[in-house]
């Protein structure tokens, strides 16, 4: 119990310390899903069920999308980057 | 980017003398073509957006007012965290037998919540029969939520001026740059979705339909059969979910399972919390056809917050259905 606590609580600073938004988002799924252990040695399995379906699934697909959106999914916080430059540049050489 | 201590990167954003603002920023180019720039052209693009926005000569009447208003901003950051932190230490502990989270509601749940809803698991018990009027509540601000998304992304297509061209550039330019990122019948993707989709969906209809007898109900249950959908439609494309999901079905069922669970519960707003008895027989705890209107209720509220997952999904990949 102590160390997954400990786990969340490293999670929960790495969200806002990683400089990939994709990362923070990798980082927020483990948070939810080590919440949902916890909620289950907590002996609440239908907070578990919940949160492992809505936490650790759909709102990380959501961002997923999201970033895909806004054009983000492989640049860094300041949005300096831009790696899927190179994948453009070759699919309009194609 | 250079290392910094963290004080005296805390000093320059005080004092502006130091902006992440518009040192790491760049020009976006409306071109196609990927533009290389030198770093006198950087510079220059910096120099630009410095005046564009900033209006560095005005600056400085700003400045005093600026100072203070961060100063202020930490000083009162601090404040609530401390109060925070002060009430979280006066909790009272936890497990203790004077604690008001022990009255008499829990015990009257525990005790007769089996005999009087006809649910082995209390906590559906709870929140469908004794608190149902609550998750009525819930279920709409799910509801208000997908129509909130709708508005901000949907595009429509079939209430526009032929003469606008610009909706249909944005559609077409939407589904393309769908496309960018979407896996093209990608075999890995396709197998493994074969292979769980069926089960993933098939335990969300466990879930929700034990909701009664086990751990789970409407909202996981839904919640897991929404992402199941959605790893379906990941790996097959929309051209496959549009033949058995489209917007009149998510219309349809959206609309009876709320418009049911309202017939259901909508008494409460009359009589307050207490439950008026249904008439259906609560049958024997721990029989699937048990515990009266809670089953329906639940495949209600697993319905609606499956088609409202995956409507989300749908909206945010290519803004409409």
């Amino acid at each position: 119990m102590c160390v997954l606590l400990s786990f969340l609580v490293i999670c929960a600073v790495a969200v806002s310390f990683s400089k990939k938004l994709l990362n923070s988002v990798l980082i927020f799924m483990s948070y939810s899903l080590i919440m949902s252990v916890i909620w289950m040695l907590l002996e609440s399995p239908d907070l578990a069920i919940t949160e492992a379906a809505v936490g650790a699934g759909i709102t990380s697909v959501l961002f997923f999308v999201t970033l895909n959106r806004i054009h983000s999914m492989f640049k860094d916080a300041s949005g300096k980057k831009k790696e899927v430059k190179e994948d453009e540049e070759k699919k309009s050489v194609q | 980017m250079k290392k910094r201590n963290l004080f005296s990167s805390l000093l320059d954003w005080v004092w502006e003398s130091r902006s992440d603002l518009y040192e790491n920023m760049t020009i976006r180019d409306d071109d196609e073509e990927v533009n290389v720039i030198t770093k006198a052209e950087h510079k220059e693009d910096i120099e630009k957006v410095k005046e564009k926005v900033f209006d560095a000569a005005d600056r400085g009447s700003f400045r005093k007012w600026r100072f203070l208003y961060k100063i202020l901003a930490v000083v009162f950051a601090v404040f609530f965290s401390a109060v925070l932190l002060i009430t979280v230490g006066q909790l009272p502990k936890i497990g203790e037998i004077n604690n008001p989270a022990n009255n008499e509601v829990e015990k009257r749940y525990i005790e007769k919540g089996l005999e009087e809803t006809g649910a082995t698991n209390i906590v559906a018990g709870m929140i469908l029969d004794y608190r149902a009027f609550d998750t009525l509540g819930e279920s709409h601000v799910l509801f208000v939520a997908a129509i909130a998304v709708t508005i901000l992304l949907r595009l429509d297509k079939s209430e526009r001026d032929p003469e606008d061209t610009k909706i249909t550039e944005t559609i077409t330019e939407a589904e393309e740059e769908d496309k960018i990122f979407e896996p093209h019948h990608d075999a890995i993707l396709q197998k493994v979705a074969m292979l769980l989709v069926p089960i993933i969906i098939l335990f969300g209809i466990y879930v929700i339909l034990n909701g009664h007898l086990s751990p789970g109900g409407g909202f996981s249950g839904g919640a897991i059969i929404g992402a199941g959908l959605i790893l379906y439609l990941n790996a097959f494309g929309f051209e496959n979910t549009e033949r058995f999901f489209n917007e009149k079905v998510y219309k349809t069922v959206i609309f009876s399972g709320l418009a049911f669970y309202a017939l259901a519960k909508c008494y409460a707003f009359f009589c307050g919390a207490n439950g008026l008895d249904s008439h259906i027989s609560k049958g024997i705890p721990g029989h699937i056809l048990s515990a009266g209107l809670i089953l329906p209720l639940d495949i209600a509220v697993g319905c609606v917050v499956a088609c409202t997952m995956y409507a989300f999904y749908a909206m945010f990949r290519k803004g409409g259905l």
